[in-house]
This record gives structure tokens, C-alpha cells and sequence, in this order.
């Protein structure tokens, strides 16, 4: 237990400079249980207040429990939620059939992009973890990202001892994440701790053998086989496992998340 | 990814060491031996080697970028986990290029242990120096010291001895000891997860087990406190300042002085949010919201501490300075400097030395710091700040400094210089800790006056109507019922200093900086011009604000025309001017600055303090 309050000092301590450093802040909420223990950790930070808005990023293609659970949760909270989409890109029929790694880009980075511009945010804080995915484990708690929403990962700034990159160049905006030392393990051990309402429908076996690890769109994220049907039983199956977490999500195939990271994706 | 049940603790690690000496393959190796590796990893990375029709390596695991693995080398550091022994590893693989050294700072940084890689052929190298260097800077003291690809001597014993001799002759140069200098063959898995035949000479632990040996620090509770303060909000009626306490601890009634302010207060209670019953007590690396018995002015950046044992406050620091920046450090060109959570515009006085990593030698002083150097300078900050040095307080004792957007470069302080303020700073500290108070505190004679309390200084030229202006603006504000007063340091020379027999201008400004003092305590808005001061108007501006810290002190600057460079000042007019003009902007900067309320009896909208 002692390790999950130091993850949360350290993240409510980023939670804290974003805020104080930016005038205009979001955060990206996904219902997923990664930005869901990240939108605790504001309520923690802000002692039950979220001061800031949270967009979600609909790509119409999401599990509609997931749509439901989100609705729910902004009441009960009093969250500012906003809801962006590609609504252009769905017009024209976009969908997975058309690439995945093209589908989403269109429908999440343009779609987080457009969102982005329409309300001039200058951060954005979100839930990724570096054990998530390789390119991720590179990241920087506040990171830079140009005029075109692009991450130049060749030349990032230098990031020492909680002093963060929180001034930059107008037009450009910055990526705050304070989830980096999570584990995906970590992110459980905590919803117990806590007991931080989660999509327990989704995330644990209902009976038919299996369960999502990783939420995304319906057509692109595949449950797992698993039984486990509580957060104890996630955790034991987690710290047996040598799957990656993100096996079951189609759009990380060969180089495609580092492709997507590049040009803005989460 | 283990089988361990109970996690203790985290620990971050961090691999370092010259180019190509074998960082990430070592990493690699620790994944793959010890079976930690999620399925089908090794798998995808030898898909994409067979594709490129190279050979695989370990290092491919975690160089993520194309670029990297098409040329091999670490771009940029990569955080990986691995458990192991009941701990939670965060293993920093940092990047050995020269070119890089920005992102292994950034690694290093983070980390509370290191282990730094030799390559047993080509043996110590500059960044295997420099990396020894920076690691003693940025407050890594646990390293452990691998000699990689043994398999390329031989394992003979004699080669690994004269590096581990240059090696251990030069980090004790830097008070550092290694604990374990360890043969090794990342490539072929030699003593990485456990000791092997190859190296029968060798008696110490492998890789793997050496990091056991590394301990977490635990004394930091047992210092004094410092609580460098993050915010303060108020969400609802409660103000809470929040923080993280990085070293010591506090409880419930614990009386706090804040610096460089010198307020203090007690705490009420410690606030949290799903913690039943509420914390009664925190203490180092936690992150806490506070509330105070009494409202006193506490903004970003101040040092909470305990009355007995306060932080340094100074405008001049010395420190050893690590340059990271696009563009060489050079004096007088302003920076911005960030300690803990203060940020201060700075500037470099001197510089006294540049440290040749290689040889821990001096260089010829020069007027700049190029990038990746490190040197021996003194900065001068615009305003007063707190900060402790860097032997005795880790987290207060080291600064960034901030050119244009980016951090720039690293610092930890190894002297406080006195400055010309500092017999008045003292003063000032030692009557505002021994001062009797009223019932009535600061935030009640606000509410109650519809404003803070505040000094006016007019400054300038004679002849520029400051006299004029200043009556003027007593008269405006009183009207609108403020509370305002102009003192006209003159009224002071029979009285007070009656006896003042010879010309004595620092004693004079002294005791007019006090009276000022005592006026401000009763909640006035005080002005007054440097009139009185021809000569010594140059100190009378940073001697007031000592004496009056922290009751702001508004400059404004009356000159005959604004043409050619003008001294740093809230307002400038050039006059003469329309004077009521004048007085209307000053009066809305100071309801922009939150000093006047939008009317004089504007309880409820008044905020007190940030």
C-alpha cells in the first residue's frame, strides 16, 4: 500500500503544477480505467473538486456501457465533461474497414486535434503509462507538442527533479501525464484501495470466460479468456500473466503506435 | 509479470555509462534471464531484425524508436518496470551519446540509484566521467559499477582491476563509492542474473542481486521541515495551501513560519479527500493540503519550516551549475530560476570556474558556459528568496534555470552570499518573530478597510511634481474611503530623529522604513516620494521592502520623458501629465493587483492574498 500513496503523491503533485501553471486546462477522459483512476486522483488533488473540464473524444464506435457509465459518473461528480467528434470524418464513412491506424487518426488524433483548436486548450492531461507501450515508456511528465500537434520525441526538453517544461511557444501546447510510474497492476491495486467505481461489467467475467483488459472502440479491442470476476482476481491473473496489456487493441501492430504517437495520438 | 504477492516498495534505477559500453543490452539481458518479459516481446523485436535482415540484440527491447534501433543507440531514455525481491523496480535506461546528454540528465534525475557500465576493452571513457560527475550533482550517491563485455578481454582478471582502480580513483574524487564494481558479459549473460563460472577471481554479488543492496532513504523525515508551497485554494469555504513536504513532518497545531515573509500561523487541520477519519499528522514525500488557524499572506513559492529551524534567504547564491541549453549561459543575460516551487527572474554575477568533467580540473575562467559543461558561479535573483544548501536539504538546495521555454541547466547551492540587505533582513525576522499581536489579525482590518495594506513610493527626478501626484492620490483615496496616508519622511527629522546628530542616510532610511512598517500593520495604504532621499534613493526601494516584507511595495517612476532605458517600475509617467489620468491607473492597478477592493466597503468580493 505504501507504493500506491507514493504513485499518488507524485501525480497529485503534477495535478497540482498543471493547474497552477495553466490557464487553459483539460483533461482527456476515456472511461477507461487508466484517465478514470486519473480523474480520482484530480478529486484527490482538489479535494473533490475537478476545476477543469473533461473531453472525451467520441469516435461513435465506443461500447455504449461505456457511454452510459460516463453520463453517470459526470453527474454524480459535477464534471464539465465535453465531447468532441470527428464529425466530418464520419460523414464520410469513416471506419476500422478503412486501416485501423487510419481510422484512428481520423477519428481520435483529428478528432482530440479539432477538439484542441475549437477551445485553445494549452494542456492536456492524460492518463497514458509508460509499461503501456514502448514509445510511451520514452515520454516526458510534461511534454511538448508544435503547432501540428506532432511530437518531436528526437529532441525533447530536459525534465529534472519536479521542475517541468510549463512555458512554451504560442500556438503549441504541452502533455501532462502524470500516470508514467503506473503499472497496470499498480492501477487495480489502487481502484481496490480506493474503491474507485469502475466498468465492472467490461472489465470483469460475467460468466462467459471473458473480459476486457484494455477498452477502446468495439470493433478494434478483443477480450481476453479470463475468469477473473472481482479486483482481486484481476490482480492475481495480472501478476501472472506475460501478455502484453495492449494485445488485444488492433491498432498497435507492427510500428503503428509509434506512427500514431508521432503525429499526436494519446 | 512475477509471482511476488506483496509489493514493499519502488525504487528507481538508473543505467548509465559511455556509448556503445552496453546500457541497454545489460537491461535487456536482466529482462530476459530472469523471465520477466511479456510474451511474444522477444518475439515481435526478432520479426522486425529478421525484416531489416540484421542480427538481433537485447538492446532492441527497449530502444522503441526506429531511428534508434536503425542506428543502434539510445535516442532518449526509457522508463521500463521490473519486480523482483518484494520491490518494484523503475529502471531508467539512459543514452550514452554526448549529443543526448539532456535526456540522461532527464533519466538520472529521477533515479536513487545507478548503475554505470564500463566497457571492459575500451575501458573508462569521457561520458563514463561525466556521467560519474553528473550523477554526484544530481544527488544519485548509491552507484554500482559494471565492467561489460569481459567476454572481449578474456575475463582477465588484471584488466578488470586497472579499470576498476582508474574508476574507483576518480568517483573518490567526488566523495562517491561505489558499492560493487561487477564483471560482467551483458551479451552472454555473465554475471548478470547470477554469478558465473567464467569469472572464478570475482567474489561479489551479479547484476541482479546487487540491487538488493541498494537502500531507499528513510532519514529524510527525521530533518527539519520544509513544505515549499505548491497553491493555495479555495474551492469552497475552506483555504487550503497544498504542498509536498520534502523533508521532515508536521501535525495538527504545529506552529509554521513561512519564508522569506516571516508569517507564521498554526496548522487546524489537514485536509484529504476519501480519507476517513482525516490525517492528524504528514510527513516527507507526501503530498498535503494544510489549513491555518489564522488567515495570514502565504502565496506559491514560500517555505514552510518550523520557528527553530528556518531556510536561508538571500538574493545571491553560489552553486555548481550543469549547462544543458540551445545557447551558451552568459552573464548578465537574464534567466529564470526555479527552486522547488519558486520561480525568480536571475542573473549569472560571476562565474568563477568551469570544471573539466574529464580530469575534475579547472578551466581557464571564462564569460560563458557551454552546453554539457559544469561550473562554479554566483546568481544574483531580483527578489529575496528561501533555500537551503544542497548538503543539508536535498529538494531546497537546487534550482533549474529556465532560458526562453525550456529548463536549460541544474544547480546545487553551495554557499548563501550575503547581500547589502541582509543586517536589515535580520532585523526584520527577529521583530516579526518576537511581535505581540492583537486579536485582530491582517485579513479582518482588510475585510474591514475594503483593502490590503500597501506602500506607495514615488520615485524620479526632482522637479517631476512627485510631491504634487502624492497629495493628490491621498486625497483621491480618501475620498473614496480608504485608508491612506502620506508620510513625508522630512516629518520625521525633529521627532524621531532628533538625535541623529550627524548625517547618518542609512540610519535614516532605516527608521523611516520602520515607521512605514508600523503604519502598514494597522492595515494603511502609505505613501510617500524619495524626496527627502536625493542621494541615497537607490536604497531606499530594496530597504523598504525588507522592512515592510511582505506588505507589497508599488513603485511608481515620474520622469521629465520615457525615452531611453528607465529604471523597473510598476507605473512611469512622464510629466508633466494629466494627474488625474495618473491617479485613475494607479488606482486600477491596484485593484488588478488585488490591493483595493472594487469598492471601499467591498466585503464579499475582496479577496485577501492570492
Amino acid at each position: 500500500m505504501k507504493h500506491l500513496r507514493q504513485l499518488e503523491d507524485q501525480s497529485v503533485f503534477i495535478l497540482r503544477e498543471a493547474y497552477k501553471n495553466f490557464d487553459n486546462l483539460a483533461m482527456l477522459w476515456s472511461m477507461g480505467k487508466d484517465s478514470t483512476v486519473l480523474l480520482w486522483l484530480a478529486r484527490k488533488a482538489f479535494f473533490g473538486h475537478v476545476p477543469f473540464p473533461l473531453l472525451h473524444v467520441d469516435t461513435s464506435y465506443k461500447i455504449p456501457a461505456m457511454i452510459e457509465y460516463r453520463d453517470r459518473l459526470a453527474r454524480e461528480w459535477r464534471l464539465n465533461l465535453i465531447v468532441g467528434q470527428n464529425k466530418k470524418a464520419l460523414a464520410e464513412g469513416m471506419n476500422h474497414t478503412k486501416g485501423r491506424v487510419e481510422c484512428c487518426t481520423a477519428l481520435k488524433t483529428q478528432g482530440l486535434k479539432q477538439l484542441l483548436e475549437d477551445k485553445g486548450y494549452t494542456g492536456v492531461i492524460l492518463g497514458v503509462r509508460s509499461d503501456e507501450d514502448s514509445t510511451r515508456a520514452k515520454e516526458r511528465y510534461f511534454s511538448p507538442r508544435d503547432k501540428n500537434n506532432e511530437w518531436d520525441f528526437r529532441d525533447q526538453p530536459p525534465e529534472l527533479w519536479d521542475q517541468y517544461k510549463i512555458s512554451f511557444p504560442p500556438g503549441t501546447h504541452i502533455r501532462i501525464h502524470p500516470l508514467l510510474d503506473w503499472t497496470e497492476i499498480n492501477i487495480w491495486e489502487y481502484i481496490k484501495l480506493e474503491n474507485i467505481p469502475f466498468l465492472d461489467n467490461l472489465y470483469l467475467d460475467q460468466g462467459t470466460g471473458k473480459r476486457y483488459r484494455s477498452l477502446g472502440c468495439e470493433p478494434c479491442t478483443f477480450p481476453i479468456e479470463s475468469t477473473a470476476k472481482n479486483v482481486d482476481e484481476v490482480i492475481i491473473e495480472l501478476r501472472n500473466t506475460k501478455v502484453a496489456e495492449r494485445a488485444g487493441r488492433a491498432q498497435d501492430e507492427g510500428r503503428g503506435m509509434e506512427q500514431l504517437r508521432k503525429d499526436g495520438y494519446m | 509479470m512475477t509471482t511476488d504477492t506483496t509489493m514493499k516498495e519502488r525504487m528507481n534505477i538508473v543505467i548509465v555509462g559511455h556509448v556503445d559500453h552496453g546500457k541497454s543490452t545489460l537491461l535487456g539481458r536482466l529482462y530476459a534471464d530472469t523471465g520477466t518479459l511479456p510474451i511474444g516481446k522477444l518475439e515481435k523485436i526478432q520479426a522486425i531484425c529478421q525484416q531489416q535482415g540484421k542480427e538481433f540484440e537485447y538492446a532492441f527491447l527497449f530502444d522503441a524508436f526506429l531511428e534508434e534501433q536503425q542506428q543502434g543507440i539510445t535516442i532518449d531514455t526509457a522508463r521500463t518496470f521490473f519486480s523482483w525481491g518484494g520491490r518494484q523496480y523503475i529502471i531508467i535506461d539512459a543514452p550514452g551519446h554526448k549529443e543526448f546528454l539532456k535526456n540522461m540528465v532527464s533519466g538520472a534525475a529521477r533515479a536513487e540509484a545507478a548503475l554505470l557500465i564500463i566497457d571492459a576493452l575500451e575501458g573508462v571513457r569521457d561520458q563514463s566521467k561525466r556521467h560519474g560527475l553528473l550523477l554526484s550533482m544530481l544527488g544519485v550517491k548509491q552507484v554500482t559499477v559494471v565492467v561489460n563485455k569481459m567476454d572481449l578481454v578474456s575475463y582477465r582478471e588484471d584488466t578488470f582491476k586497472g579499470i576498476e582502480k582508474e574508476y574507483r580513483d576518480f568517483l573518490n574524487q567526488l566523495n562517491v563509492t561505489p558499492q560493487y564494481v561487477i564483471p560482467a558479459s551483458a551479451k552472454l549473460g555473465v554475471n548478470i542474473a547470477q554469478v558465473s563460472p567464467e569469472t572464478p577471481w570475482y567474489t561479489g554479488p551479479s547484476v541482479l542481486d546487487s540491487l538488493a543492496h541498494f537502500s531507499l532513504e528513510t532519514t529524510l523525515t527525521e530533518k527539519p521541515l520544509r513544505l515549499p508551497i505548491q497553491d493555495v485554494y479555495k474551492f469552497d469555504a475552506r483555504r487550503i495551501l497544498v504542498g509536498r513536504i520534502t523533508a521532515g513532518k508536521l501535525k495538527i497545531g504545529d506552529r509554521l513560519v513561512f519564508s522569506p515573509s516571516n508569517k507564521s500561523a498554526n496548522i487546524q487541520t489537514i485536509e484529504a479527500f476519501n480519507i476517513d477519519p482525516p490525517p492528524t499528522q504528514a510527513v516527507a514525500g507526501q503530498s498535503v493540503g494544510i489549513t491555518l488557524d489564522e488567515q495570514i499572506f502565504v502565496e506559491r513559492g514560500q517555505i514552510a519550516a518550523q520557528e527553530t529551524d528556518r531556510p536561508l534567504v538571500s538574493t545571491r547564491i553560489r552553486a555548481n551549475l550543469f549547462w544543458l541549453g540551445k545557447r551558451p549561459l552568459e552573464i548578465r543575460r537574464p534567466y529564470s530560476l526555479r527552486m522547488a516551487t519558486r520561480e525568480v527572474p536571475c542573473e549569472i554575477a560571476t562565474i568563477h570556474r568551469i570544471v573539466d568533467a574529464n580530469n575534475l580540473n579547472d578551466r581557464q575562467t571564462q564569460s560563458s558556459v557551454q552546453r554539457n559543461e559544469v561550473a562554479d558561479i554566483t546568481l544574483r535573483t531580483k527578489t529575496p528568496m528561501a533555500f537551503d544548501l544542497y548538503t543539508s536539504f536535498e529538494t531546497t538546495g537546487r534550482f533549474v534555470l529556465v532560458d526562453d521555454y525550456d529548463v536549460a541547466g541544474g544547480g546545487i547551492i553551495t554557499e548563501s552570499v550575503p547581500d547589502e540587505q541582509e543586517s536589515f533582513r535580520t532585523e526584520a525576522r527577529e521583530r516579526d518573530s518576537a511581535w505581540v499581536k492583537g486579536d485582530v489579525g491582517t485579513a479582518d482590518r482588510a475585510k474591514q478597510y475594503g483593502h490590503q495594506a500597501a506602500v506607495l513610493l514615488l520615485t524620479g527626478p526632482d522637479t517631476t511634481a512627485k510631491g504634487f501626484l502624492a497629495r493628490k492620490l491621498e486625497t483621491v483615496l480618501v475620498a473614496e474611503g480608504r485608508h491612506a496616508y502620506l508620510l513625508s519622511p522630512e516629518n520625521l527629522q525633529r521627532g524621531l530623529d532628533a538625535d541623529l546628530v550627524e548625517t547618518k542616510p542609512d540610519e535614516v532610511i532605516r527608521r523611516f522604513g520602520e515607521v512605514i512598517r508600523l503604519l502598514t500593520d494597522t492595515g494603511l495604504l502609505v505613501i510617500c516620494t524619495t524626496n527627502a532621499f536625493p542621494q541615497a534613493s537607490r536604497h531606499l526601494l530594496p530597504t523598504l521592502q525588507t522592512l515592510v516584507n511582505p506588505i507589497p511595495v508599488i513603485t511608481i517612476h515620474m520622469a521629465k520623458d520615457l525615452t531611453g532605458p528607465q529604471p523597473d517600475t510598476d507605473l512611469a509617467f512622464a510629466g508633466p501629465e494629466n494627474f488625474d489620468d495618473c491617479t485613475h491607473s494607479l488606482i486600477e492597478l491596484l485593484k488588478t493587483r488585488g490591493i483595493l477592493g472594487e469598492s471601499s466597503r467591498g466585503q464579499g468580493e475582496f479577496q485577501f492574498s492570492i
